[in-house]
C-alpha cells in the first residue's frame, strides 16, 4: 500500500510538472526577423546517467549555436529545448509528446538509454518527426525484434549515430579473449534493454571464440550492496568480469570487488564510459575497460574546435562519450532543414507537418563529414560509421587502447 | 572454497545497517504510532552532513582516526536537526489528524528532502565520493574491511547504549510509559512532547551512524540512497515486530542474511536457476516478510509489548 501511495504521489507530481509544456507552441511562425525552429533534446539531465546525458545536451547546444552564428539556414534561428528524462522510459515518452506538441519543433536528438528510446519511437513516428539518438545501441531499435534472423525497420523516423550492441558486444568479446588473453569470464547485467542485450551478445561471442563463461548473474538498477555477488565472483575463479549496464552500478561493483581482494578487471560497454565511473570507483577502477562507439573524440581533427568550445563554456557533463555525436546528430537535422528550404526556393516550408516529413527524408539522405567522421545512414537508420574503441582506466583517466570494427562470425 | 562463512558475514553486515536505520522507524512508531517514511532521507542527509565535514571543513590529509568521529558528529547534527525539525513542523501539527495524513506528509517530506539535496548540494545529482576505510583483514576464510568492523562495532555499541538508556534512565522509563499510554503518562507528569522529540533525535542519531558506516563501506553517497535503504529498514522493523527496538535489530539482521543467502545460493538449486541471483534478493526478502506476517502477524519479537519504547 505504501509503495503504491508513493508511486501515486510521484506520478501525480510528474504529471503536474508536465502539464504546461506545450505553451511556446504557436508563436514561432514568420515575423519580421525570420523563423525560429526548435530542436528537442531528451536525455537524463539529472540523477542516474546524467554525466553522459548532459554531454548530449551541450553537444547539441554547440551545434545550434554554430548554426545560428554562421547562418547555416538563412532566415532561420534554431533553438534548443532540452528535457530531462531521468533515464526513465515513462518520462521519455511524455517528453517526446511534449516535443511533438511544439509547433516549431522540427526534430529531436536523444535519448541516451535504449529502454527510453523504445517508448519514444512511436510518438515521433506518429508525428512524422525525425529522432536521432547519439547513444542508443540496442539492435531492435532499428532492426526490429527479430534482428538476428529477419531484419526489419520498425520506424522510419528513428535514426542513430551509435553503432549497435551486436557489434559492441562482439568487439568486447574479441578484445577480452585475444587482446587481454582472459579465458574465464563472469558475466553480469542489469536486466535493462541495453545491459542485458550487451551481456547476452558478449556471452555468445566469447564462448564462440573459445572462452569459458564461469558464472553469470543479474543486478537491479539502484542496488548498492554487491557483497554476495562479489563472493560468488571470487569463488568462480574468473579472470575477467564483463558487465552490461551503466556506471552507477558498475562503479560500486568494481569497488566492492577490489576491496574484497579480487583483482580482476571489470569490462563494460559505453554505458560506463564516463568520468563519473572513475570518480565514483576511485582507485579501484584502475585497469578497468569499456568499449565505446566511434573513435576517441580528442583524436579527431574536426572535433578540436568543438572540444575547445565545450571547455571554454565550462559545461558540466562528459562530451567524451556522446557530445560530438550529439553535435553531428543536431547538424544532420539542421542540414535537412536547409535542404528542405533549398528545394522550396530558399524559404522554409511554412506548414510544419510538411517541413517535418521533408526533414525525415533529408536526414535519411545525410551525407557529410561530421566531427566523428562520415555521417550517413543505412536502410535501417543505423549509422554507416561502425568504428568502436576499447578504453582502459590508466592513472585515473580513460585511455584509448584499440580502435577497430567488430568481426562478426 | 566454502563461501558460506563469507556470505553470512556479508548478510550480517548488510543487516546491521538495516537494523541501525530500522531503530528510528520502530521507536517513533512505538511512541506515536507514526511510520516516518522520511526516515530513509534523514539517513541520507546524515551522510551528506558527514561528507560536508570531510570535504569542506577538515583540512586535506586529516587522518581517518580523527576524521571519522568528526564526521559522525557532523552527520549526527544534521540528521538530528532534520529529524527533530520534521517532528516539529511536519508531524506535530497533524498529531490529532487521521493516521493517513502524517503518512502522506512523510512521503512528501521524503521527496522534498531528496530534491533539496539534489538541487542544492554541490555535485549531489550523481554519486559523490566518500572517504573509505578499505584496508582488509582475513579472518579464516572471511575477508572484511575496516569499514565493516566499524559498522559492527557501531551497531553493537549503539544497541547496548540504547538498551541501558531505555531501562535505566529516567527519560528511558518515561519513554516506555509514553509508549504504553501517552495520555496516562501525561497525567503522571511526563512531558510527552519532549519524549517524542527525544525518540526522533535518537532515531536521527542512529540513522547518521548508519549513514557514516554506509559511506565508509561503499565509498560513495547520492541523494537517492535513502529510498531503498529506508524501505528495507522499514521492512526490518516490521519483520522484527514494529515498536520493538531489539526486534528492529533482529529483523535487520534476518533480512540482510536472507537477502544475501537468497542471492548467493538459490540459483544453484537445480530447477531454480531462473529464480536466484542478486536481482532476486528483494523478491525473496519480501517473501520472507509475507511468510512471517502470515504466521506471526506481530513480527518476530512482537509480543513483548511492554518493552517497546
Amino acid at each position: 500500500m505504501v509503495i503504491l501511495t508513493s508511486v501515486l504521489t510521484t506520478g501525480a507530481l510528474t504529471l503536474t510538472a508536465c502539464g504546461s509544456r506545450d505553451d511556446s507552441g504557436d508563436k514561432g511562425g514568420d515575423n519580421g526577423s525570420g523563423t525560429t525552429l526548435t530542436i528537442g533534446v531528451d536525455a537524463p539531465l539529472s540523477g542516474e546517467n546524467s554525466t553522459t546525458g548532459l554531454g548530449i545536451q551541450y553537444g547539441a547546444q554547440i551545434a545550434v549555436d554554430d548554426a545560428n552564428k554562421n547562418n547555416w539556414v538563412p532566415g532561420v534561428k534554431f533553438k534548443l529545448k532540452a528535457l530531462d528524462d531521468k533515464a526513465q522510459p515513462a518520462t521519455g515518452q511524455s517528453n517526446a509528446t511534449s516535443i511533438v506538441g511544439d509547433k516549431t519543433a522540427v526534430g529531436a536528438v536523444g535519448p541516451l538509454n535504449s529502454g527510453v528510446a523504445q517508448t519514444m519511437q512511436q510518438v515521433f513516428a506518429s508525428a512524422n518527426m525525425v529522432q536521432i539518438s547519439p547513444a542508443n545501441t540496442a539492435p531492435e531499435l532499428t532492426q526490429g525484434k527479430n534482428w538476428q534472423t529477419d531484419k526489419k525497420r520498425p520506424f522510419k523516423t528513428y535514426f542513430r549515430t551509435a553503432t549497435t550492441d551486436e557489434l559492441q558486444g562482439s568487439f568486447a568479446a574479441g578484445y577480452a579473449y585475444n587482446g587481454l588473453k582472459k579465458k574465464k569470464a563472469f558475466v553480469v547485467d542489469d536486466k535493462q534493454t541495453y545491459g542485458a542485450g550487451l551481456a547476452k551478445i558478449f556471452n555468445e561471442q566469447y564462448k564462440k571464440l573459445g572462452g569459458k563463461v564461469v558464472g553469470s548473474d543479474h543486478v537491479n538498477t539502484g542496488d548498492k550492496d554487491f557483497g554476495s555477488l562479489v563472493t560468488k565472483i571470487k569463488n568462480s575463479g574468473a579472470d575477467l568480469l564483463y558487465y552490461g549496464g551503466q556506471y552507477d552500478e558498475s562503479a560500486l561493483i568494481t569497488k566492492q570487488l577490489k576491496d574484497a581482494g579480487v583483482k580482476i578487471p571489470l569490462f563494460g560497454g559505453d554505458g560506463m564510459f564516463a568520468s563519473t565511473y572513475i570518480e565514483a570507483a576511485g582507485k579501484s577502477s584502475e585497469g578497468d575497460l569499456a568499449t565505446a562507439i566511434g573513435v576517441p573524440a580528442d583524436t579527431l581533427p574536426a572535433a578540436k574546435t568543438f572540444i575547445e568550445t565545450y571547455k571554454d563554456k565550462g559545461y558540466k557533463g562528459d562530451y567524451g562519450a556522446y557530445g560530438a555525436y550529439a553535435y553531428d546528430a543536431t547538424t544532420a537535422i539542421i542540414k535537412a532543414v536547409k535542404a528542405a528550404a533549398d528545394a522550396n526556393g530558399g524559404k522554409v516550408p511554412t506548414d510544419i507537418n510538411d517541413l517535418r516529413s521533408k526533414v525525415v527524408d533529408g536526414v535519411q539522405k545525410s551525407d557529410f563529414e561530421g566531427l566523428t567522421g562520415k555521417m550517413s545512414f543505412d536502410q535501417y537508420g543505423d549509422t554507416t560509421n561502425k568504428q568502436l574503441t576499447v578504453y582502459q582506466v590508466e592513472k585515473g583517466a580513460w585511455k584509448d587502447v584499440e580502435t577497430g570494427t567488430a568481426d562478426l562470425k | 572454497m566454502n563461501t558460506l562463512p563469507q556470505q553470512l558475514a556479508n548478510g550480517l553486515l548488510l543487516g546491521s545497517m538495516y537494523g541501525l536505520i530500522a531503530i528510528g522507524y520502530t521507536m517513533v512508531y512505538g511512541i506515536v504510532q507514526l511510520i516516518n517514511f522520511a526516515h530513509g532521507e534523514i539517513f541520507m542527509t546524515g551522510a551528506f552532513g558527514a561528507l560536508t565535514v570531510y570535504f569542506y571543513i577538515l583540512p586535506d590529509g586529516t587522518s581517518m582516526a580523527l576524521a571519522v568521529p568528526l564526521m559522525l558528529l557532523g552527520g549526527a547534527i544534521v540528521a538530528i536537526l532534520i529529524a527533530v525539525g520534521a517532528e516539529r513542523f511536519a508531524y506535530r501539527p497533524l498529531r490529532g489528524a487521521p493516521r493517513l495524513a502524517p503518512l502522506i506528509t512523510a512521503i512528501g517530506l521524503s521527496l522534498a528532502l531528496q530534491e533539496v539535496v539534489r538541487n542544492f548540494y554541490p555535485g549531489a545529482d550523481r554519486a559523490r565520493a566518500f572517504p573509505g576505510l578499505d584496508a582488509t583483514h582475513d579472518i579464516g576464510s572471511v575477508t572484511i574491511k575496516d569499514a565493516d568492523i566499524f559498522l559492527i562495532l557501531a551497531a553493537i555499541l549503539c544497541m547496548a547504549a540504547l538498551a541501558i538508556f531505555v531501562r535505566r534512565s529516567r527519560t528511558g522509563r518515561a519513554m516506555q510509559a509514553t509508549a504504553q499510554d501517552p495520555d496516562t503518562a501525561q497525567l503522571m507528569g511526563i512531558d510527552t512532547n519532549r519524549i517524542i522529540v527525544i525518540a526522533f533525535a535518537i532515531g536521527g542519531f542512529f540513522a547518521a551512524v548508519a549513514a557514516v558506516a554506509y559511506g565508509l563501506k561503499y565509498g560513495n553517497v547520492d541523494y537517492r540512497m535513502g529510498f531503498l535503504m529506508g524501505l528495507k529498514a522499514f521492512t526490518a522493523a516490521v519483520l522484527g515486530g514494529i515498536g520493538n527496538i531489539y526486534g528492529a535489530m533482529l529483523g535487520g539482521v534476518v533480512l540482510g542474511i536472507a537477502e544475501t543467502l537468497a542471492s548467493a545460493y538459490i540459483d544453484e538449486i537445480p530447477g531454480m536457476e531462473q529464480l536466484g541471483g542478486q536481482s532476486w534478493a528483494n523478491v525473496w526478502a519480501f517473501c520472507l516478510l509475507i511468510l512471517v506476517l502470515l504466521f506471526r502477524p506481530q513480527g518476530l519479537l512482537g509480543e513483548r509489548v511492554a518493552d517497546r519504547a
